[in-house]
């Protein structure tokens, strides 16, 4: 955990100061920080937000950024299932990134979670807890730190740097990179259309072309 | 912009939205399960989102088509890349590309 703590709030830092720098209110601004704990989810809807989207934009294109998160819970189902259901609650929503990365890396393939082995939720929760608290804090002195800072530096620019680098890490085939390309292209294609929907259609875009180039796959592989 | 109360109606949606894809699979306790089309198309969902957030980010200057290629943002994001690619670490990514950036920004002039 000590060594993705610092990532994390290097993470949580330039959130805070890419969600301050954009302009809004400063109350939303710490809302969104202490409350949505999904810093992909809320730099997205930063920009809707400043262009005046409508709500189901804004929650749809969040919506979109999170779907990883359910692929995780599929993986984190068997540790939870011991827990009542607010408690799952509970760890769904601290169940960031990294605290899936690390819990299925050391208990993934493992005995469940039960009564007699609570190892993978005490691991679970504690790479939580490190994590919860090391992002809201270092989000809460980016946003300290963001208005002492000219605006000419460019800072949002560190929020974008930090989206490319979860993108690199989620890129696991070429698949997925063709996906993805394609996907980008489709965004600079697609600008100018209303609130920032060029983000929904890349994601049709590479949904539709990563199952098609999936299928062309399997067809050479069982002639 | 948004009317101040609709972005806290935003931001209440949006918690409530990070608890139910977080929690999906485990929300309730019988087995649930979605055609293997939609598991494996979702895979592809969260890239492209993410790229159709950058791309624009970097290739656009507030909104408009580049007319200079002395952006620093496209010596920095490259290299930050190709460092996030062979390190698979975000700090050191992050601190890679914001050097190169604020040098070329704050030092050059870009």
């Amino acid at each position: 955990m000590a060594r993705v703590a610092p990532g994390m709030m290097a993470w949580g830092l330039v959130t805070g100061v890419a969600m301050t720098t954009s302009g809004l209110p400063l109350g939303v601004v710490l809302c969104m920080s202490l409350g949505v704990f999904a810093a992909s989810a809320q730099l997205s809807a930063v920009p809707l937000m400043m262009v005046g989207a409508p709500l189901w934009v804004v929650w749809m294109t969040a919506m979109c950024v999170n779907l990883r998160f359910v692929i995780f819970s599929a993986q984190l189902r068997p540790h939870m299932l011991c827990l009542p259901l607010r408690w799952r609650l509970v760890a769904g929503y601290l169940s960031a990134d990294v605290t899936y990365v690390l819990t299925v890396h050391r208990h993934g393939e493992g005995e469940p979670a039960g009564p007699d082995h609570p190892a993978p939720l005490a691991y679970f929760a504690g790479a939580a807890l490190v994590n919860w608290s090391s992002w809201n804090l270092a989000s809460l002195v980016g946003i300290a730190f963001a208005s002492q800072v000219p605006t000419h530096w460019g800072l949002a620019f560190a929020g974008t740097l930090a989206l490319l680098a979860l993108l690199i890490t989620l890129l696991k085939d070429r698949i997925s990179v063709v996906a993805t390309t394609l996907a980008g292209v489709a965004a600079i294609a697609c600008h100018g259309v209303p609130f920032r929907l060029h983000i929904v259609v890349a994601v049709l875009v590479a949904v539709g072309a990563g199952l098609w180039m999936e299928r062309q796959a399997s067809v050479r592989a069982t002639p | 912009m948004m009317a101040e109360w609709l972005m806290y109606l935003a931001v209440l949606g949006l918690v409530v939205l990070t608890a139910l894809t977080r929690t999906f699979f485990f929300l309730s306790e019988r087995p649930l399960t979605l055609p293997d089309s939609v598991v494996r198309g979702l895979k592809y969902a969260p890239l492209a989102a993410l790229a159709a957030i950058i791309v624009p980010d970097l290739w656009f200057v507030q909104g408009h088509a580049p007319v200079s290629w002395q952006d620093a943002r496209w010596v920095a994001a490259p290299i930050a890349a190709a460092w996030a690619w062979w390190r698979k670490d975000m700090l050191s990514t992050i601190v890679v590309g914001m050097s190169i950036f604020l040098a070329l920004k704050l030092g050059v002039g870009w």
